[in-house]
Formats: C-alpha cells, sequence, structure tokens
C-alpha cells in the first residue's frame, strides 16, 4: 500500500505506518509457540493490524465503536488496539482473569458492539452474559481449539476476519486511508477500567495524547530507543502495560515479547533476557524469595562464596552503580564477584541485559530494592496512576532511594494540599470517566489538577514520599497517627509474610491480620521437620505463630524509634485461615486488600481481637475458580505481642 | 440391547472373545464393536475384565478364542513391535512414563514407530535424521501446545504431580498418531478440577483430529457426558452396550452396580 507519510505522529494507527517505513525489517512483537520464539516486523505488523481492520469494517466496525479485548498477552491481541484506532474505535481491554459478572459489568458498561477473546474459555465466559448484552453484535476468537462446533453466525475467526479484510483492500487499497488521516491527538484513544479497590470498576478514558505524549517523555528521559527488548505479561488491561509494552514500544520503535503461556513466564524471561523491564514488587520479592530458598539447599561452598560475594555486593554495589568512588580493592573483588557469583546469578533471573527495570504499585522493600541494585541491576521507582497514563513522579539516574518516589515526570505538576493530598497535573491527565461525570468532576478540578487520593510529602531533597491512602490515614483513640499502609508495607517486607491488613483507626491499639507465605515457611517448615497438608494447617501451627510474633516484635521496636508512629506499634494478630483471594472479593485483580470487604467479612476476627480473647471461630464462604462456592471453618487464635517504650532516635 | 449394526464403517470389530489364564475365565463370549471417530466407553465394576478387554484390543493379550477385526482386516497374533505399528496407542492405568526422561522426551518417544533414519545417521544427527527429527519435533510442540503443557516441556516426568503425568501419557498417545486411542481410566485418582480438564481434553482430541477413542472409567458421571455409545461388562460378560441414556436405564448394569447378588 502506499500510504502518505502523516505529517504528525499523534495516532498509534500513525505511528505504525511510521514505524513500518522506518524500522520495518526490525522486530516489532515476538510470540513463543510450538517452543520457538516466532516474531513479525513493524512492516508485518503493519499489514496485520491493516488486514484486521478492514476485516472489522467489512463485519460493520464504524467509528466510535468499541470492541473488548479479552485475553492474556498475544501479539493479535495487541495488534487489535491498533486495528480498532485505524476505524475511529475504541479498544477497551478486559482483565481475562475477571469472572463472567464482573467482565459482563464492564462490556455491558463500556458498550461494546465487538468482542476479540482469546480462546474458548473467554469465548464462553461472553456468551455466557451476552443475553444481558444488547449492543453485543460479533465476537472474534484467537485460538479455534474447542470452538469448531460453535454456532458461528456473529463468531468469527480472527483469520477468516484478516481474509476478508484482505479482500476488501485488494478492492479498494485505500480503505482505511481516510480515517487514518482524519485520526488526531485529542481523540479518545482506548478505556482502561480500573481494577476498582473501591467499589465498581470505573472506565477512565484516555486520549490518543494522554497516552503518545507521556510515553515520548518517559522514552525521552531513559533514553529508550529501538533496540529495547521487554517481556509483555502483565495484563493488557492494566495501564502499566499499556504504556510500556504499547505506547513506548510505537514511539521508541521497540520489540515486545509475549510468553509462551501464563505458566513460563520465568522460563521465557531468562530466554529474551529484556533490556527494559517492569515488574510490581512482589515480583521481585518473588524472584528473591526463590533465589533464598534454593541457595538454601545448596552445598556449603556454594552457600559460603554467595554469602561472601553478596557481603561485598551490599558494601560496594550500589556506589558502584551510582558511579560513585569505590577503594580499588573493593573494586577487584565486585568484579570477581560478578564473575563468580552475580553474571551467573542474573543469568538466572533473566537480567543479563537489563538496562533499566522498573518497580510501581506497593512500596518495596529496601532489602529487595538494594539487592537487585548491588548485583548492578538499574531497578527503580515510579509513581503514577490510570489516570495520569502512569507517569506521576520518576527517579533520575544517580538519586535512586527506596523509600521515596523520585520527582516530578517531564511535563508533570505537582502540590500537596493541606490535608496531605497528592494532587498533579499533567499531559496524561485522562479525559473522563467513561458516563461517570460525577466522579469526573471529584477526581479532576476545572483546572485539570487531579487528587490521587494518596497522602504523602516532598522530603528534604525534594523526592515524593507516599505513605498511604489519603483517606486510609486513621487516628488511634490517643490522637496519634494510624498509617495502615506504612504499617503493612513494613511487615510485608518480612519474606514469610504475604499479606497484612492493619487495624486501628479510633480503636486504644493497632492489631494485624496475617497471611503467611506458603513458599517461605513451606520451606522453612519442610527444613524444620513441621508437617503440614494444606495452608490451614501450617498457618495455625504454633512455631509459625512464634516465628510471625518475632517479626512483628523486630517491627514494634523499629516503630518505636519512629515519633510519628511509636504508638502504631501492633498488640495483637492474628493468621488468617486462608489466604486472601481476588476471587472473594477480598482483593483486587491487581491484589490490593479492599478493607471494606475485609471488614464485612471478618468482623467476627476483627472483635476477637479487641476483646481479649484467645481465639475465635470463623465461617467463610469461598469461591472457586470456575465460580462455584464453598465454606472454610476455622478456629482461629490470637497472640499478644510485646510493644516497646518510644525512644527518640540519637543522631 | 442396543447394539449398533453399524460393521461398515467399523474400525474394529470383536467377535465372541474369550479369554482365560489357567482356570481363570477373563473374558467369556464377547462381541462389540468400535465405529470410526466415536467416543467408545468401556464401564464395569472392579474385577469386570475391562483392562483385559484392552490388552486384548490392542493386541497385548491373544484370545483364544473369537476374532479381532482391526481397520478392516482379520487380525493375528502379533509380535510386540508389529503392536506398536498397527495403529494404537494407549494409556495405562498406572501410568507407564519414563520418569528420569523430560516431557519433551517422552512425547518424542511416542513418535519411535514413525521414525525411519537407522541408527547410524541418527547418531551422527546429520541430514536425513536432522530433518526427521525437527518435523517430529514439530508435530510434538503442537500436542505441547494442546495440552497446554509448555510449561513442563523440560521437567522430569517423575517430578510431575500425577493428574499431569497422566495429561503427558496421553500426549504420548497422541504423538502416536494413531487410528485408535486407548485410555485405561484417565481419570482415576483426580480431583474433580483436574477431571474436568482431562474430558476437556479428551474431547478437544476427539474434535480437533477425529480420533475414534476407547476408554475405561470408574467415573460414571463422566462416562455418561462424553461417550457416544458405551459397553457394560461384568464378570467377564457383556451385559450391556448401548447409548449413554439406554445403558443407565438398563436392568443389568443397574443391578450390576448396586451389587445385586448372582445366583
Amino acid at each position: 500500500m502506499n500510504n502518505p507519510a502523516p505529517d504528525a505522529l499523534d495516532t498509534f494507527p500513525k505511528l505504525l505506518i511510521d514505524n513500518a517505513r522506518r524500522i520495518g525489517d526490525r522486530p516489532a512483537v515476538r510470540e513463543k509457540e510450538y517452543g520457538i520464539w516466532q516474531s513479525w516486523t513493524w512492516s508485518e505488523v503493519k499489514t496485520n493490524i491493516f488486514e484486521f481492520a478492514a476485516g472489522l469494517h467489512t463485519l460493520g466496525f464504524s467509528p466510535g465503536d468499541k470492541i473488548a479485548i479479552v485475553g492474556r498477552n498475544r501479539p493479535r491481541l495487541y495488534w487489535t488496539i491498533t486495528a480498532a484506532q485505524c476505524l475511529g474505535g475504541i479498544p477497551v481491554p478486559v482483565y481475562s482473569d475477571s469472572v463472567a459478572e464482573e467482565m459482563e459489568y464492564v462490556l455491558d458498561h463500556a458498550e461494546v458492539r465487538f468482542v476479540l477473546a482469546e480462546d474458548q474459555e473467554q469465548v464462553d465466559k461472553v456468551m455466557e452474559v451476552s443475553e444481558r448484552l444488547p449492543k453485543l453484535d460479533q465476537i472474534i476468537y484467537d485460538d479455534v481449539r474447542g470452538l469448531r462446533d460453535y454456532d458461528k453466525t456473529q463468531l468469527h475467526d480472527f483469520t477468516d476476519v484478516q481474509k476478508l479484510g484482505r479482500e476488501a483492500l485488494t478492492e479498494n487499497p485505500a480503505l482505511l486511508d481516510a480515517q487514518i488521516a482524519a485520526g488526531s491527538g485529542s481523540d479518545i484513544g482506548i478505556f482502561l477500567y480500573t481494577s476498582g479497590t473501591t467499589g465498581k470498576p470505573k472506565g477512565v478514558v484516555l486520549t490518543n495524547d494522554n497516552i503518545i505524549v507521556t510515553s515520548r517523555n518517559s522514552v525521552k528521559v531513559d533514553e529508550l530507543t529501538e533496540q529495547e527488548e521487554v517481556l509483555s505479561y502483565l495484563p493488557l488491561a492494566w495501564v502499566g502495560d499499556h504504556i510500556f509494552s504499547h505506547g513506548q514500544a510505537y514511539v521508541a520503535g521497540f520489540c515486545i515479547n509475549c510468553p509462551e503461556s501464563e505458566e513460563t513466564v520465568t522460563t521465557d524471561l531468562r530466554e529474551i533476557g529484556p533490556t527494559y523491564y517492569f515488574a510490581p514488587p512482589r515480583v521481585f520479592e518473588g524472584i528473591l524469595t526463590h533465589v533464598t530458598i534454593r541457595m538454601e539447599d545448596a552445598s556449603p561452598l556454594k552457600q559460603k562464596l554467595f554469602h561472601f560475594f553478596m557481603d561485598v555486593a551490599r558494601k560496594v554495589g550500589v556506589k558502584i552503580l551510582n558511579g560513585q568512588s569505590v577503594p580499588a580493592l573493593d573494586r577487584f573483588k565486585y568484579w570477581l564477584g560478578n564473575l563468580l557469583i552475580y553474571a551467573p546469578l542474573k543469568n538466572t533471573m533473566g537480567f543479563s541485559r537489563i538496562k533499566l527495570a522498573y518497580t510501581a504499585g506497593e512500596a518495596i522493600g529496601p532489602e529487595i530494592f538494594d539487592f537487585y541494585r548491588s548485583l548492578g541491576i538499574n531497578i527503580k521507582q515510579l509513581y503514577g496512576q490510570t489516570e495520569a497514563a502512569v507517569f506521576i513522579t520518576m527517579q533520575p539516574n544517580g538519586e535512586v532511594f527506596a523509600d521515596t518516589v523520585g520527582v516530578p515526570a517531564p511535563e508533570v505538576e505537582i502540590k500537596i494540599t493541606d490535608g496531605g493530598e497528592v494532587i498533579y497535573r499533567s499531559p496524561g491527565v485522562f479525559h473522563s470517566y467513561y458516563k461517570n461525570e460525577e466522579a469526573t468532576r471529584e477526581t479532576k478540578n476545572a483546572d485539570g489538577w487531579v487528587m490521587t487520593g494518596d497522602a504523602g510529602y516532598f522530603d528534604d531533597n525534594g523526592h515524593l514520599k507516599i505513605i498511604d491512602r489519603a483517606k486510609d490515614v486513621g487516628r488511634l483513640n490517643d490522637g496519634s497517627m494510624f498509617a495502615p499502609k506504612y504499617l503493612e508495607n513494613k511487615l510485608k517486607f518480612f519474606s514469610q509474610i504475604k499479606e497484612v491488613v492493619t487495624f486501628g483507626d479510633q480503636r486504644d491499639f493497632v492489631t494485624a491480620f496475617i497471611n503467611i507465605d506458603l513458599d517461605a515457611v513451606g520451606n522453612w517448615a519442610e527444613r524444620n521437620n513441621i508437617p503440614y497438608a494444606s495452608y490451614l494447617e501450617l498457618a495455625a501451627h504454633p512455631e509459625v505463630y512464634k516465628m510471625m510474633a518475632e517479626n512483628i516484635e523486630q517491627t514494634n521496636a523499629d516503630l518505636a524509634t519512629d515519633s510519628k508512629m511509636a504508638g502504631s506499634q501492633i498488640h495483637r494478630f492474628l493468621i488468617l485461615h486462608k489466604e486472601l483471594d481476588p476471587d472473594d472479593g477480598e482483593m483486587t485483580r491487581t491484589r490490593k486488600v479492599r478493607r471494606t470487604v475485609i471488614f464485612d467479612r471478618y468482623d467476627v476476627l476483627i472483635n476477637a481481637l479487641y476483646d481479649g480473647s484467645k481465639s475465635a471461630h470463623i465461617k467463610t464462604e469461598v469461591t472457586f475458580e470456575d465460580g462455584r462456592t464453598g465454606a472454610i471453618e476455622a478456629d482461629v487464635s490470637i497472640l499478644d505481642v510485646k510493644t516497646f517504650p518510644a525512644v527518640s532516635k540519637s543522631a | 440391547m442396543n447394539t449398533a449394526q453399524n460393521t461398515g464403517d467399523a474400525l474394529l470389530s470383536l467377535k465372541n472373545i474369550s479369554l482365560s489364564f489357567g482356570g481363570v475365565k477373563a473374558l467369556t463370549d464377547i462381541s462389540f464393536d468400535i465405529l470410526k471417530g466415536e467416543i467408545r466407553a468401556i464401564i464395569g465394576p472392579n474385577g469386570a475384565g475391562k483392562s483385559s478387554m484392552l490388552n486384548v484390543i490392542n493386541g497385548f493379550y491373544h484370545p483364544q478364542q473369537g476374532e479381532v477385526w482391526f481397520n478392516g482386516s482379520l487380525r493375528g497374533p502379533l509380535k510386540p513391535h508389529e503392536i506398536a505399528r498397527q495403529g494404537i496407542a494407549r494409556t495405562f492405568q498406572n501410568i507407564a512414563l519414563f520418569k528420569g526422561m523430560s516431557t519433551l522426551d517422552n512425547l518424542m518417544t511416542g513418535r519411535i514407530t514413525k521414525m525411519n533414519t537407522n541408527i547410524f545417521w541418527q547418531a551422527i544427527w546429520k541430514g536425513k535424521a536432522e530433518k526427521e527429527e525437527l518435523e517430529h519435533r514439530e508435530k510434538v510442540e503442537h500436542i505441547i501446545d494442546f495440552l497446554e503443557i509448555q510449561a513442563i516441556r523440560k521437567t522430569p516426568v517423575g517430578r510431575l504431580p500425577y493428574g499431569l503425568q497422566k495429561r503427558v501419557e496421553l500426549g504420548r498417545a497422541l504423538a502416536a498418531e494413531s487410528k485408535l486411542l486407548l485410555l485405561d481410566e484417565p481419570m482415576a485418582g483426580m480431583n474433580v478440577e483436574e477431571k474436568e480438564d482431562m474430558c476437556r481434553f479428551v474431547l478437544d482430541v476427539h474434535e480437533e483430529f477425529g480420533t475414534t477413542i476407547a476408554l475405561i472409567e470408574h467415573d460414571m458421571g463422566v462416562v455418561m457426558d462424553i461417550a457416544d455409545r458405551v459397553v457394560v461388562l461384568d464378570y467377564g460378560k457383556k451385559i450391556g452396550d448401548g447409548y449413554p441414556d439406554d445403558v443407565r436405564a438398563d436392568q443389568n448394569v443397574i443391578d450390576a452396580y448396586l451389587g445385586v447378588s448372582h445366583d
């Protein structure tokens, strides 16, 4: 096709045409299939997207129509985003692990006419609720398996749609040109539904400019080029993936790699060796836990070497990464350590080629953060949200700290309100919440400032520090501040603790629910000859309780040194009989705790924490993956923990 | 009783089969057929002779009486390597994988009857042998993708949980690209979720590759859901044969399962 070069690259279709022209032979997408990494160049991607877009057109997709995209990270799902935009339509990615009712809400709210579903599982879910979706017209699937006998009147194979498109394009090669040329930066580009930490998910409407300008700015700051390789494994419906795997990839022209399946991500990570990588803190935590566990099973010599060189790395690694001066002997030891330990370790983790790694979403433990940085992995934090098209603050090279999230990203203004809430204004600020004027007004004021709902402050060197959700910050009865998230994050830095929920607002003292980390505690149990059959049994074991009490005691001692937090020491705790689970509505799909749900479901246990009882009986409904429900019953014991008098930190 | 008289399309016909081990009569005068492209279940209480039946079908046991017609011709006694090459693949009740080998290697062994190059070429792995192995690997990779076992491709099967081993075994049987697939209690020892997965795989195999499947199963729910036709054995005799609904209503079958005393 002979497309005129667009004068301004302000939409994804225009960027696509430009990339295909400039770097047409470079890989744009890879996916591991049949054991081999298959790749598509930018020109091939353009052909695929155009054919699919033309096919959609033939099926009746018109400007303003919405197409839901349901499934894991696969090339065709990413292509659908741009294909819909080629026709002036709006892609709506949906979390693929949401159950049918959750999906129904989004599909209904977004008024989708088309759905692209990855496979039979997703098609079944959509069909289950399709009767209640009057707007829904056509469903297209990527993987045909199991779908051969389905009624095909409104169901199409992706390749068949592409074939339709190929025919339409042969007839009229300029079919898409006018619509693409008419697209502009201020057009609505995509709906991204928030995971709904509080209540129903909200559809965040983002313009092309929101995504493209923020991508461009961040690509510039971090000097990303078309040489980067990223692993696209986070949910497509999440703004982070949309920026890292789509926005930045189109702007910089780099290659995204789709894993073979959800279970193979670690292997795929090692094979690809990304140069640019994003993961929420729990992934980095998980990798570190895994390394620690495996080292505990290694031979004594290997353990000695590992610990010796990790001490060296801890001492000088971060300094070397920051470009500070280090004595020659230490530099030599670090070099040797790299040869023997760090390089092989990074290779096992898949971080051999890493230039830049980001983490965000939750606070990351200082030990975890320093572990990676001491190995020479430039891991940084950023602070962002869907409403900002991710970037609010970023950490510049050389100014990376574990407890702050950095300085404002390019073109971002930040203010702290009198109430302590962080608010910002930027080119990424969202257009509106779809069909929710009221929420839009509550979040974004007339001047374009957005309330983050996070409490925070700038520290002495100008870096933003986030403490908690503004509305979650409460007061103990004695008037001292209670920041639950701050406490929970502190406790979650222990590898044996997976999740914590603390209570204390309008109470006399602070208490906590704990979820143990089954991997870490399970391994510990194995080495200490503690038999267990299930999470429930391990969680109730007295030795596990003892270990948790020690962890909390250590945290209390630490809190006692902070005048602001000394009152928040944890007096009593219990270990929950089940893991908090998104399927039960206790967490969001991005694994953030839903406090109101917890207050509601576990009020028996919360009361027991405050009435002095030694144990409590609880019965909880649980939802299995296939949607059926059952119940878990247990007696949960409650333990008191030692607290410390407040001491002022000397120095 | 509802015996399908559709021998024109029969892939396998058993005529008056009797099998005994010394004085023990394992099977007595059993006749039934398996049509091309159907899922045929063989059910019955413990010791009814189901596994013996399967061993007769794949030629491992040779019955003292009766005829086995497979793919249009009468079959005589077979040597072990002939059993493997005739086009019948199977899985076993108690899993017979190579525990120390990876999933991938186990699946590759399923292709062994399709390999044509000799040991010399395979040893130096050049030319024809290399090309051949790549072709087989591609077939195997399709099966890995199909059964969703990518994550355990390189894992020794001995380290896998039972349900996954069952799936690998199904994969190896599929790799042989047989005309007839025999599954000996594919869902035994599985939890509900694993059973559901396995059912889906069996149905998908049937739909995707059009493979004719004969399976032994204890779980009546599973059988009634996925089988086209069911044959019921009890004490080595056939006591029922027909469509699932008919078999479910058959008094003899109900008696056998509820344990009514035999005279």
